[in-house]
């Protein structure tokens, strides 16, 4: 952390950049956030660590509007959001100066809690030190140690890999940890009848609170004017009929980002009610690898996305709907 | 809200004999907006239109919906109508309620129901509609037809004639296609060289007639009076300008083991080679798969026997952009693969085969220089069997569901020709049914039956047993007589059913025309427009669009052509106000609409915007509106709902379906 902040102070005051934007300790311990830094004074407050899962690309977006260049740091899956915001011309490469920060794999605080863990006060260990192989959580009830991959978020345990797909310099190292199948739950919800797909969805849905947290953290959810808060389309602060009503946004949502979601993990870090909504999202990248043949968002900036280009070979409509029969 | 009116037409007893008119009309004065209904026996009759145009007059209606048949049928009409009468003609909507309704219901309370929601839909919709003005687009003055078979020379030379210039894309070295492998022809018995050379010679020669053999359709872009086409010109390692023609080349190559095409494979031909000798152009290709020369780089021979030069190794595939204003599919047809047929042994003796093998055996050009004989062994044949329908008219997924419909009247010629030439031959032929419509056809087959003798037997083959002497051993059943047949034959032809050439899925996705689940391409209205493809500027000349014969496949071109010279005729085209629009203040300039865009419409500007107060320079669309044809692929990509299709905007389709689920 300490290189990232020298050096960070070093490219301020070389002019550089203008601005760095980076994580800053949040009211609590475990909730660090997105942060603009723009002199020496501010960066003190500077913070990385296991902690910061924020994705900073979508940031990008109104900084590529500033005055200078700003310093943003990305972590290896960051970089995949930040170059599909580039592909789609929303992020203007030469406003950023791109410090590809290492990853050990990040934390997640409701994770550590499923530990059984309660009255959390603070956790250490989650400094990026060269082992970080164990967490000590603090408690109402005592100190308790976990090892790190099992406080880690999910995304972690299937990541994509610790390379970045784009930056000016790289600092600190990271650590493989993947561990999981990126598609196991979204096959285990394949496998689901009907009715026990429905019922899943049901009840991870009604836990929705609609606080749009979700929508506003996503890069791809970066419309000028989102579709929900339009009110062109006569859905902006419609009421419910139905209860199930709700759960049309996740899915409206889900059709929105299709082909352009990075699977960055986001929309499931932030929900305060855990649903796991990254599954959508994931259902939609399957499909796509197993119908036009894998594809990753935002890893490569001139590839045709599959959803927006036609090749001869593409499945006919009658594939899909004979794949869906069976 | 506009004020609108709303028209039930009764179509005779189409729609009434179903549909409830008098009820539509009592549901439509409910509906929000409207201040007038009607219903009339006939609203297309001059009768009817003038009643929708009294009541826009006297009711000053702002909105028009007319509830009869497919928009198809008479959208145009009663647009037409509306504007005579001082109404914008995009403020016409059609209700269904023919063959979205009444045609495919038989209880009149459903049905009626039916229709006041189709009518609801289309009320929800004219609400929102917004006048429209059409604008124009030019016509490029050329016309481009692809195949260069009898159907596409026929296009090519009646758009010619009329002063059009016209180029022909050919895949094969030669133009011809099948009919230049056709010995003669039903059913006169003339000879099909004899016919077809003039036209080809014609087509050749014609000063608007440009022809690109050993070429291929690469891509295709635009859209009817504008197409760019990029056609590949594969490389004939032969200079056209420099060949004579002499046939030296041919006859000196070393390598000719090669199976000739043009022969169905029954013979071989060298690596350098024109398929036939009435070839046009009358230039060899070289075929670079088989060619020593190619494959080792040791030979050589035909370049150092060329008087001319004219060989070159080095000749690379050129492609050639040009600009169309009409494109006529002339793709034709190919035997089906018989490999799920080997009941009838066709890959275990040489002795059965197609019949466009047996053409090529009958021709004097062919593998045994006219001479019928058995391909195994060389001997005169004493008894044929000729078994029909092998792959047409198949009930289960093995073959074709359709009828070929050649094969009854060339089996026919075949028998009388081989009876005629050898009357010491029996010939058999295996029927399910004989169809023999057509100008003198039936005659033709009676005449093969009682003049010629030959033995017709209404029944199938179930099997061909190539036996240990060589004779094949036809079991078959006599469905007349209730019998089974064993009969032994020394030469067994299959009619195998015709299937488009594989190639034009291809071509019918570049050109975005359709295709039936058999592959032939699908005609704009199977009655009123059958050589028109639903994609404007696309017409549709002989096979490709279903089996046929000569007569009527020149019929077919005919009329193919005259409806691309309707269409070069004209210098302006009026296009469909329907196009796409992107609002500034919405569009994130993702670029993801320009990337599914088909027609190039999209273009990406930086403008200064005022996005409430707000300024700023944003990265946004530009709609072109004379390139885009209104598909909406723009609209459903659009994440933010930026894109919009002028006429069918996202609000009006909403609208129609809140109103049918309301």
């Amino acid at each position: 952390m300490q290189e990232l902040i020298t050096r960070a102070k070093e490219l301020l005051a070389d002019g550089t950049v203008a601005r760095v934007l980076g994580w800053k300790a949040g009211d609590l311990e475990y909730n660090p956030q997105p942060a603009f830094f723009t002199n020496e004074k501010e960066l003190e407050e500077f913070v990385y660590n296991g902690f910061c899962g924020a994705n900073l690309s979508k940031y990008m977006i109104e900084a590529s509007k500033l005055e200078g260049k700003t310093l943003i740091c990305l972590k290896p899956c960051d970089s995949y959001s930040f170059q599909q915001l580039m592909k789609e011309h929303r992020i203007d490469r030469e406003k950023a100066y791109i410090i590809g920060v290492g990853c050990k794999g990040k934390l997640d605080i409701d994770r550590i809690k499923a530990n059984g863990l309660k009255g959390v006060t603070g956790v250490t260990g989650a400094e990026l030190t060269d082992d970080c192989e164990e967490l000590c959580v603090t408690t109402l009830y005592g100190d308790k140690k976990i090892p790190y991959a099992d406080g880690m978020l999910e995304r972690c345990s299937v990541c994509k890999g610790k390379e970045h797909m784009i930056c000016d310099e790289q600092i600190g190292e990271s650590k493989d940890t993947k561990t999981g199948e990126r598609f196991a739950k979204v096959a285990a919800v394949e496998e689901m009848s009907s009715a026990e797909k429905f019922a899943f969805f049901q009840k991870e849905l009604s836990k929705c609170i609609r606080c749009n947290a979700c929508r506003n953290v996503c890069p791809a959810c970066s419309c000028r004017k989102c579709v929900f808060d339009s009110t062109k389309f006569d859905s902006a602060q419609k009421a419910n009929v139905d209860s199930f009503e709700e759960k049309m946004f996740h899915i409206i949502r889900a059709f929105h980002v299709a082909g352009r979601c990075t699977d960055c993990g986001e929309c499931s870090r932030v929900c305060p009610q855990g649903i796991p909504l990254h599954l959508f999202n994931r259902k939609f990248i399957k499909d796509i690898n197993e119908l036009y043949g894998e594809y990753q968002a935002g890893a490569d900036i001139e590839a045709k996305a599959p959803l927006t280009s036609y090749v001869f070979e593409d499945v006919e409509p009658s594939v899909v709907a004979e794949r869906s029969k069976s | 809200m506009q004020r609108i009116g709303v028209f039930v037409c009764h179509c005779g007893s189409n729609i009434a004999a179903t549909v409830d008119v008098k009820k539509v009309v009592e549901m439509a004065m409910c509906e929000p907006g409207v201040v007038h209904a009607e219903d009339y026996p006939y609203m297309c009759s001059e009768a009817g239109q003038a009643k929708i145009q009294a009541a826009i007059k006297e009711k000053n209606l702002g909105g028009v919906v007319v509830c009869s048949c497919s928009p198809r049928m008479h959208e145009n009409t009663f647009r037409k109508a509306a504007e005579k009468a001082g109404l914008n003609p995009y403020m016409v909507e059609i209700a269904n309620i023919r063959e979205h309704c009444s045609w495919i219901h038989k209880n009149m309370e459903e049905a009626t129901e039916k229709a006041v929601i189709l009518m609801k839909a289309a009320v929800a919709k004219v609400n929102l509609n917004t006048p429209l003005q059409a604008g124009e687009s030019r016509v490029t003055k050329r016309a481009l037809v692809i195949g260069g078979g009898i159907a596409g020379i026929q296009t090519a030379l009646d758009i010619a004639e009329a002063g059009y210039p016209v180029d022909i894309v050919e895949k094969t070295p030669s133009i011809g296609g099948r009919m230049s492998q056709l010995d003669k022809t039903f059913p006169t018995l003339d000879c099909s060289a004899c016919i077809l050379t003039p036209k080809m010679v014609e087509a050749n020669a014609h000063p608007n007639i440009n022809i690109y053999t050993y070429s291929e359709v690469e891509k295709v872009s635009g859209f009817v009076g504008d197409f760019t086409v990029d056609i590949r010109k594969k490389a004939r390692s032969v200079d056209m300008s420099k060949c004579t023609g002499c046939g030296v080349c041919q006859e000196k190559c070393p390598n000719k083991k090669t199976p000739n095409e043009f022969n169905r494979g029954l013979n071989n031909r060298s690596a350098i080679y024109t398929p036939f000798a009435q070839a046009i152009p009358n230039v060899p290709v070289i075929d670079r798969e088989h060619c020593t020369k190619f494959l080792t780089g040791k030979c050589g021979i035909c370049a150092k026997v060329c008087q001319a030069g004219a060989v070159d190794y080095e000749q690379q595939d050129e492609i050639i952009t040009e600009k169309y204003g009409a494109i006529v599919v002339a793709t034709g047809f190919n035997m089906i693969n018989l490999d799920k047929y080997d009941e009838y042994a066709y890959s275990q003796s040489k002795d059965v085969i197609t019949s466009l093998e047996l053409e090529r055996i009958m021709n004097a050009a062919g593998p045994t220089k006219g001479h019928l004989e058995r391909l195994s062994d060389g001997k005169a044949p004493k008894e044929m069997v000729f078994i029909q329908c092998v792959g047409s008219r198949c009930a289960d997924k093995r073959g074709k569901s359709y009828c070929s419909k050649i094969c009854c009247m060339y089996t026919a010629k075949h028998a009388m020709l081989i009876r005629d030439k050898y009357p010491d031959v029996n010939v058999t032929v295996f029927y399910i049914d004989v169809r023999t419509p057509g100008k003198n056809f039936d005659e033709f087959y009676r005449r093969a039956v009682e003049e010629y003798g030959v033995n017709y037997i209404k029944g199938q083959v179930g099997k061909v047993i190539p036996q240990p002497d060589g004779k094949l051993l036809v079991q078959g059943s006599d469905l007349l007589s209730n019998k089974q047949i064993l009969k032994e034959a020394d030469m067994v032809v299959l009619a195998a059913a015709i299937e488009p050439e594989p190639g034009v899925r291809n071509i019918a996705t570049m050109l975005t025309a359709s295709i039936d689940t058999n592959d032939f391409l699908t005609e704009a209205h199977a009655k009123l427009r059958p050589v028109e493809s639903p994609t404007a500027g696309i017409f549709l000349s002989g096979v490709c669009q279903g089996p046929k014969d000569i007569p009527e496949t020149v019929s077919q071109a005919g009329a193919a052509a005259v409806k691309a010279i309707g269409l070069l005729a004209k210098d302006k085209l009026t296009t469909n106000p329907c196009t796409a629009k992107a609002d500034e203040l919405m569009c994130n300039g993702c670029s993801q609409c320009a990337n599914v865009c088909p027609y190039g419409a999209i273009s990406y500007e930086t403008k200064l915007i005022n996005d409430h107060g707000v300024r700023e320079d944003r990265r946004v669309a530009v709609v072109n509106s004379a390139l885009c044809q209104g598909c909406g692929a723009c609209t459903v990509t659009c994440p933010s709902g930026a894109m919009d299709l002028q006429g069918f905007s996202n609000r009006q389709i909403l609208a129609e379906v809140d109103a049918i689920c309301r």
